[in-house]
């Protein structure tokens, strides 16, 4: 097992001495595998902030095997993470900046409160992917699990996108403050999204590809046909989608449908202000 | 029914007044201030007086600006035939009720006049064996931390050197701390007199779940951030630079629910600050869907460290429930370096009457069990424990210490000290004060300078009550006070409740 690595107190930048990291031309390749054991989370994260400290633009991880929290904060605009393996739950958590590229399966809370950045995944997403998500986008290639999108909140222009190739199980979007979910449903028949969906939602939209049932949506929500500003969003989330992934992406809209909130106030007839 | 059985008309239920405004139309000048300054209409100005229209609720503010001293609200006598189980209340709730088929929403505390368990319990004093300490002369230490504590002390070069591997401990100088009261439940002018107050006084105030304005990150060294269900305004800088982050898992006056916003309130700034559509009901999710357990606890606790590259305590909020001993519990072993415990009493900008007045643990209760379970279990020494919810004088602040907490947390007390009169009407967002609202109009009236300033000499002056008690006591830092039980007494009616908090029934002695 590795020794653990922990910033401690006040000395959060690390000067423990160890050599564990090596920069060349602004890149750091951090390998897991020839290492006995796993390694901890927090040392390699220590590293991570190391890399990012000494001005890496690009960090490659190898082996990854569940390590929690990867690029929590991380803030460096032009940082570029690639993580080959698996990476574990919290990954990404209030990003803000950086891109993010999996070429594996992700687990739960991906992009967890994201402020901005992008997190690619290519693979499955499990629950609650893009928890609270405030900005940036998550691309997921294959399956999402549960209550994935939920709270996801936008102003003005900042206005957070998820994408999911394959499907999205039940709570999709649930109490939606903002922002864009896209299922397309990409290999798969039948309806891509689960139950309640888009419970409680009073901001943002959902974009399906395929069958949703008036049965399917959570309180607060409704379905509708995409008007011309719709399909131009999912117009161009398509072809992010294309050029990430670089996969075949539907021409044709007519299959979509938009899931929105009934009203910004779903609940307002719910309480009675009397004063007893 | 027959159509030759006839029907009554449609009546309307309208309850009867709760509050009259009443006034002295020898002295009024009619100014009409009373009138341009009730948010709540209650006042107009007809035939060339001033007259009540209905809907007072009793918030003083035409007493308060009027130059004639002219004006006092009356509470209206009963207007409901006199039962001894029906009360006027219940029967309100149920016509409120027929006519809406709503739930019934209000804000403040519990307001049930249940006695406090605080007021059955009576402090010690020194006399002969122990001397007292004159704190006006003499130290009397109130210095306060909060965080993760080390277990032990470290002596180095004959110095005691307090360890601080974990995470830093956040130094205030009294035992107490601002609840969290969030941007949009209280108005900017509000927010920013507590944060002025906790900085001058050297505590910390809560941030609430509203998220920071970005004009507040001066007062950030003396913020508790918080992290809640709805996760509104959580970015980095309201991570960095704070003094302590809290995960809010429940709030006293509505255990299990989550933040709940009225839309009356989202105004363009709180719709930026909490990236939430203008004018919507901000609604908390109830759970944190990330958190389904303690392990799952554990795991945003580790997040937040790692976030926060260990520079922060991290601690966790829950409202008293009737488990709170065992849930503190895995509180600490999840790895929170503090616990705020929320009694029943505690204040909210707007809760479901049925869960602010029926659900949840007196604090009193509260503080005890967790101290207990803790001390049991050998974990008390590590962490801080906080406690608030219904702290209505120093004499509960002292109390709540000896009963176990380290530091009480007090809301309510600092918005009565700005101005609040607790007409709980929050959830409206019509404060005439300026304190609960988004208006405009109504947050010009509250000077955040002047309510700070209030705000410190209400707690200072508590502060100095505070050091009159353990001088009494004989006691020289707050520490010594802090789960010392045996120096309080029971003389309620009810010693089981003596008995489940560890302390002693009036009369009884040490030996």
């Amino acid at each position: 097992m590795n020794e653990v690595c922990k910033p401690r107190g006040h000395t959060y930048d690390c000067d423990c001495g160890k050599d564990c990291l090596s920069v060349a031309d602004g890149r750091a390749v951090i390998e897991l595998n020839g290492t006995p054991g796993v390694m901890h989370y927090t040392t390699l994260n220590c590293i991570i902030r190391k890399a990012m400290r000494q001005g890496c633009r690009s960090i490659e991880l190898r082996g990854v095997m569940g390590q929690r929290y990867i690029a929590s904060t991380a803030c460096s605009k032009d940082l570029y993470i690639a993580i080959h393996g698996t990476p574990g739950n919290d990954l990404g958590a209030f990003l803000n900046g950086p891109t993010i590229e999996v070429f594996g399966n992700a687990q739960d809370m991906t992009g967890n409160t994201m402020n901005s950045g992008r997190i690619v995944i290519h693979g499955n997403a499990w629950d609650v992917t893009g928890l609270a998500a405030r900005g940036g986008r998550i691309m997921v290639q294959g399956d999402t699990g549960y209550r994935v999108g939920i709270h996801m909140k936008e102003f003005g222009n900042v206005r957070p996108t998820l994408i999911v190739g394959g499907t999205a199980k039940d709570y999709l979007g649930e109490y939606m403050a903002g922002g864009t979910i896209l299922v397309l449903g990409l290999g798969h028949e039948g309806s891509p999204v689960g139950r309640s969906v888009g419970a409680g939602m009073h901001g943002g939209r959902i974009y399906v590809r395929g069958r949703v049932t008036p049965e399917q949506l959570g309180p607060g929500a409704s379905i509708s046909a995409l008007t011309e500003e719709d399909a131009a969003e999912v117009r161009s989330l398509l072809d992010d989608f294309h050029e990430t992934f670089k996969k075949d992406v539907p021409d044709d809209l007519s299959g979509f449908v938009k899931i929105a909130p009934s009203s910004s106030r779903p609940f307002s007839g719910y309480y009675d202000k009397t004063n007893i | 029914m027959s159509e030759t059985v006839k029907q009554g008309k449609r009546l309307d239920h309208r309850l009867p007044e709760k509050f009259m405004p009443t006034i002295d139309y020898e002295l009024c000048r009619v100014c009409k201030r009373c009138v341009n300054d009730c948010s709540y209409q209650a006042l107009e100005f007809r035939e060339s007086r001033v007259v009540p229209s209905g809907g007072c609720v009793a918030c003083g503010r035409c007493i308060a600006v009027c130059p004639a001293n002219c004006i006092e609200i009356r509470p209206v006598p009963p207007q409901f035939a006199p039962h001894g189980n029906w009360s006027e209340r219940s029967r309100r709730a149920i016509l409120a009720q027929s006519s809406s088929g709503g739930v019934l929403l209000s804000s403040c505390g519990a307001d049930d006049e249940h006695p406090s368990i605080f007021d059955d319990l009576l402090l010690d004093a020194a006399q002969v064996t122990n001397p007292s300490i004159d704190p006006l002369r003499e130290p009397v230490e109130t210095v306060t931390y909060l965080g993760r504590r080390p277990g032990h002390l470290e002596v180095r070069d004959g110095k005691v050197i307090i360890r601080e591997d974990d995470t830093p401990l956040i130094r205030m100088d009294m035992p107490l701390m601002f609840g969290h009261i969030s941007l949009g439940s209280v108005s900017y002018n509000a927010q920013k007199a507590l944060f002025m107050a906790a900085k001058e006084l050297n505590i910390v105030a809560g941030s609430g779940e509203g998220g920071l304005h970005p004009d507040f990150y001066q007062y950030a060294d003396r913020i508790c951030s918080e992290v809640a269900s709805g996760r509104f305004g959580i970015k980095p800088e309201y991570l960095k630079g704070v003094a302590a982050v809290e995960i809010k898992i429940g709030q006293g006056a509505k255990p299990g629910h989550g933040g709940h916003l009225p839309g009356e309130k989202v105004t363009t700034m709180i719709s930026e600050t909490r990236m939430i559509p203008l004018g919507t009901d901000a609604l908390s999710p109830y759970p944190h869907h990330d958190i389904y357990s303690i392990e799952d606890l554990a795991q945003l606790i580790s997040l937040l460290k790692e976030s926060t590259e260990y520079r922060l305590p991290v601690g966790v909020k829950i409202a008293a429930v009737h488990n709170v001993g065992a849930i503190a519990s895995g509180l600490v072993r999840a790895g929170a370096d503090f616990l705020t415990v929320d009694g029943y009493k505690g204040g909210t900008g707007a809760a479901p009457r049925v869960i602010r007045d029926h659900a949840g643990l007196p604090i009193e209760v509260a503080i005890a069990a967790v101290d207990q379970r803790l001390t049991r279990e050998g974990l008390r020494n590590r962490v801080t424990v906080c406690a608030g919810g219904g702290i209505r004088s120093s004499a509960d602040m002292i109390k709540a210490l000896a009963l176990g907490a380290d530091v009480v947390m007090v809301s309510t007390a600092a918005m009565i000290a700005m101005g609040c009169r607790v007409c709980q009407q929050c959830h409206r967002g019509l404060c005439s004060w300026g304190i609960a609202t988004q208006r405009e109009d109504l947050c010009v009236r509250l000077n955040s300078e002047v309510a700070a300033d209030r705000i410190v000499r209400l707690f200072r002056a508590w502060n100095e009550e505070l050091r009159e008690v353990l001088g009494a006591m004989g006691i020289d830092a707050v520490e010594s006070l802090v789960a010392n039980r045996d120096r309080l007494r029971y003389r309620g009616p009810n010693p089981k409740i003596a008995e489940v908090m560890g302390v002693k029934h009036i009369g009884e002695g040490w030996g």
